[in-house]
């Protein structure tokens, strides 16, 4: 715990409490990991900066800044591990800090040319910073080399590295990176051009099982998430937003409300009426007295179900095309045609959204605390909200209670803007988990028509997708059967709005459209009398890489198409940028609908594994939260508003429903990283689907698979 | 309205307003924010904390019903994170986003205290209500099987 009172106290300074004693945290501490602090402030260190990432103390600590928001998929330490593997540091000696929201210092543009931006989504973060990563790292340790060589007077080449150290064989000698902090002159670090990366088979930190940085934080409860800001004379916000999206509100008691004990102020904005009050108690309570009318609104004719159940394929375009889809259907032996829903479905992430914001008196400039998966995009938020420059706010990036996609949007920080403006104080905005539910964004539903064409044995000859719903580009990413060997293929996509919400999910297109696809290939090879495993295999003759995948997922759970004792195995392969193949074993209670995943197997292929420990808890914990929504998760839509509000009615995964074990196999390789954050779930759907067929002879098409919805299948 | 408990292991005294939860005035009056707030419905178990030694959910605990009792948070659990369970969390990396941890491993405390050696069932059944979206259930259940046998050795 650290123990640095003094220096006053100033905005950038927060008061934290723990135990019941008092401490100020200060400047950089307040970003995540700072409460594991080992007090190595109280004694004068010099600190000195190498270049945006990195600072060396006397005393040998490595500091690294990371640009990346720490949600659970432990990148908070992979991100400075492949740094640290290249400088060579000492990973005892490494301290992590959240990097400052400087977008243009600290993010990466998502393609060639792209805008640099901070947003933590999509399984992007080791793709997008692991060269990066690696050059910061060698040329800080080309610079140690060169600042030590003029020390000693030696030249470069005579000089090596081990963790922490600069050595110089030859005459025994050595000097620790602390010592080099001292004299080193680090104002301009080697060119590439003249440093060598490792070879991979040289490391000693990217693909070891290390532990996670953070983790001690999180069973002490001194990991500081965005709900845990204190600062002093802080005020706390509520807000009711508008049940039917984008309906305007009308607050017609706000005298009674003003007059309540502890309200401060209310704020009207677009999509609601908030309060500040002096306490959490006050602020609940007048949410709960607001009484709003609320205006028209274009979601409130939308009903999920009825408006899923009139969707059709007229009017849909075209987003691909390999082949003569058309041409080929008429010289195949069978047609198949099937259509799959999916509905909409939350985030839940466990800690609801919230910000803290502090206006300055002069409203000139402001500073936040956050957890956001988009801090760059919270900060224009909160300028634009209060109408100032960007370069005039703060941000301070803190753990996330999860993220899975939510935490992409500013909203929740624009929000806390426009109230912490209306008083003199901070405001700490809490999301009920009501609001965050039934104001939250949802993986939309869509509907998935298909029709393929096989020959007289039943390959596939000819395939039309076309998927319908909202949601516009969420839902385009996995709609593909590109690494199966299927000469015309088709992808039609038909946008339809209905003012809802939508947002990037867990995997996002992915869940739904891996669900659809495999599953309608899993019914093509029973249909065809086929093993789905080696049907699946067959169509994969021309790329190696993913018909390993799948050969490593049937090894593992010695792949049997044949149900036993009441028990049955499925199969689905998912390309979310890394590739995976997903074996479930499920039983079914045919009185209650119940299935029950008692095993699942999953291997991934996703390139080049920092943290290998890290990469199977992933792949575990995406596998759980894709059999929660694939067979329990569902929103609906009435009138415009959302049906669900809270866990007892939105239930996600229990631990009695988890597998009993979730086997995980990742494939060596030295291809490029990729994502590890989604590749386990989209695999999930269709493997239960898979296994349902496999065990019954009956198809699901709409997912979630709740009981009702079992039985009804169970008993058609 | 006073209310005056047992805080790990520390009399307190606080004021509050009349209904007051216990887990909103540990996070903003007490500023013990180790405990959750996830659902404010006891649908989740991210506030749960120890009353007079048993498990409750601190969102739905007025503070009425707290006063002369004693109380332990994920603060009080352990002098230096060494809770037998907290070792064991730690060593099977259980944690991932961590929100749901600490009201994950003082369920799992209570569970100890009364079964040294709790099967893999009454694991599953003891921690059902304490929801997970990171997915971390398979290793929590290993931890606790471990800190359980750390415990017994």
């Amino acid at each position: 715990m650290m123990k640095n009172k003094q220096r006053g106290m100033s905005r950038r300074q927060f008061l934290a409490t723990t135990g019941g004693a008092t401490f100020f945290i200060g400047g950089y501490c307040l970003l995540p990991g700072c409460t594991t602090d080992s007090g190595a402030e109280a004694k004068e260190v010099l600190k000195k900066e190498v270049n945006v990432w990195v600072k060396l103390a006397s005393d040998n600590q490595v500091i690294i800044y990371t640009p990346a928001a720490e949600m659970g998929q432990g990148s908070m330490t992979s991100v400075p591990l492949i740094l640290a593997e290249e400088m060579d540091a000492d990973w005892s000696k490494v301290k992590i800090l959240s990097s400052p929201v400087e977008a243009e210092t600290y993010g990466v543009g998502w393609y060639p040319g792209g805008n640099k931006n901070m947003t933590t989504a999509g399984s992007r973060t080791i793709r997008s910073y692991y060269q990066l990563m690696r050059e910061t790292g060698a040329q800080i340790r080309a610079s140690l080399l060169q600042n030590a060589a003029e020390k000693w007077q030696v030249s470069v080449e005579e000089l090596t590295t081990k963790p922490g150290f600069v050595i110089h064989e030859a005459s025994d000698s050595s000097m620790s990176f602390g010592e080099i902090a001292e004299f080193g002159n680090f104002e301009s670090l080697p060119d590439m051009a003249g440093v060598k990366l490792k070879d991979p088979k040289d490391f000693k930190l990217v693909g070891k099982v290390l532990p996670r940085y953070d983790i001690p934080s999180k069973t002490n409860g001194s990991a500081t998430y965005g709900m845990d800001v204190h600062l002093p004379g802080m005020l706390y916000g509520f807000i009711s937003r508008s049940p039917v999206h984008g309906a305007k509100p009308e607050l017609t008691n706000e005298e009674e409300i003003k007059n309540m004990d502890g309200v401060v102020s209310i704020v009207t904005l677009d999509h609601g009426v908030g309060v500040v009050c002096q306490s959490v108690e006050a602020g609940l309570k007048a949410k709960r007295q607001m009484k709003i009318n609320w205006g028209e609104s274009l979601m409130q004719s939308h009903n999920s179900e009825e408006d899923m159940n009139a969707y059709t394929t007229d009017g849909a375009s075209e987003t691909k095309h390999e082949g003569d889809v058309a041409g080929a259907l008429k010289n195949v032996a069978k047609v198949h045609e099937a259509i799959f829903t999916n509905k909409y479905v939350y985030h839940a992430q466990m800690e609801p959204l919230n910000a803290v914001v502090s206006v300055a008196a002069d409203k000139q400039s402001a500073e936040v605390w956050i957890g956001s998966q988009a801090p760059d995009g919270a900060k224009s938020a909160v300028a634009q909200t209060l109408g100032i420059d960007e370069n005039k706010i703060t941000v301070n990036q803190l753990f996330l209670g999860g993220g899975f996609g939510r935490r992409t949007l500013p909203g929740y920080a624009a929000e806390c803007a426009a109230l912490a403006k209306s008083v003199d104080k901070p405001v700490k905005l809490i999301w009920k988990r009501e609001d965050d539910v039934s104001y939250g964004a949802f993986r939309p539903q869509v509907k998935h028509f298909f029709k393929a064409g096989l020959d007289k044995d039943g390959k596939i000859i000819s395939w039309d997708h076309t998927a319908v719903g909202p949601g516009g580009g969420l839902s385009n990413g996995g709609a593909s059967v590109a690494h199966y060997d299927i000469p015309n293929v088709r992808f039609m996509r038909k946008d339809v709005d209905h003012g809802i919400r939508t947002k990037h999910w867990r995997a996002v297109g992915h869940g739904p459209h891996k669900y659809a696809v495999e599953t309608f290939i899993d019914q093509l090879a029973r249909a065809n009398n086929k093993d789905p495993y080696l049907y699946r295999l067959e169509m994969m003759q021309s790329n190696e890489r993913v018909r390993k995948v799948l050969e490593r997922a049937a090894e593992m759970s010695n792949w049997d198409p044949t149900p036993k004792d009441g028990r049955a195995m499925g199969i689905a392969f998912a390309d979310r940028d890394s590739f995976s193949c997903g074996v479930a074993e499920i039983s079914l209670n045919r009185d209650t609908g119940v299935i029950r995943v008692h095993k699942y197997w999953c291997a991934v292929d996703a390139g080049v594994i920092v943290q290998p420990d890290n990469a199977v808890a992933q792949v575990e914990g995406a596998v759980n939260m894709g059999i929660s929504s694939t067979l329990k998760e569902q929103i609906d839509v009435k009138d415009g508003k959302v049906v669900q509000s809270n866990f007892h009615d939105y239930p996600i995964l229990r631990m009695s429903e988890a597998p009993e074990s979730i086997e995980v196999a990742l494939i060596d390789s030295d291809e490029s990283p990729e994502g590890i954050g989604e590749a386990g779930l989209p695999a999930v759907g269709g493997a239960i689907a898979s296994a349902f067929a496999a065990l019954t002879g009956k198809h699901l098409y709409d997912m979630p698979f709740t009981p009702d919805k079992v039985l009804a299948v169970l008993n058609s | 309205m006073k209310t005056s408990f047992e805080l790990n292991g520390k009399n307190v005294s606080v004021d509050t307003p009349e209904d007051a939860t216990l887990l909103w005035t540990l996070r903003e009056r007490l500023k013990l924010t180790g405990t959750k707030f996830g659902c404010g419905i006891a649908a989740c178990g991210a506030c749960t904390v120890h009353l007079d030694g048993t498990a409750v959910r601190s969102c739905s605990m007025p503070m009425a019903a707290v006063a002369g009792k004693q109380v332990t948070t994920i603060e009080g659990l352990s002098e230096n994170n060494d809770h037998p369970l907290q070792v064991a969390f730690q060593d099977e990396q259980v944690p991932q986003c961590g929100y749901c941890q600490s009201g994950q491993i003082m369920q799992a405390a209570t569970l100890l205290t009364s079964n040294s050696s709790p099967s893999r069932e009454e694991i599953v059944s003891h921690m059902n209500g304490n929801l997970c979206r990171c997915g971390t259930y398979n290793r929590i259940i290993k931890a606790i099987t471990k800190a359980a046998e750390e415990g017994q050795s």
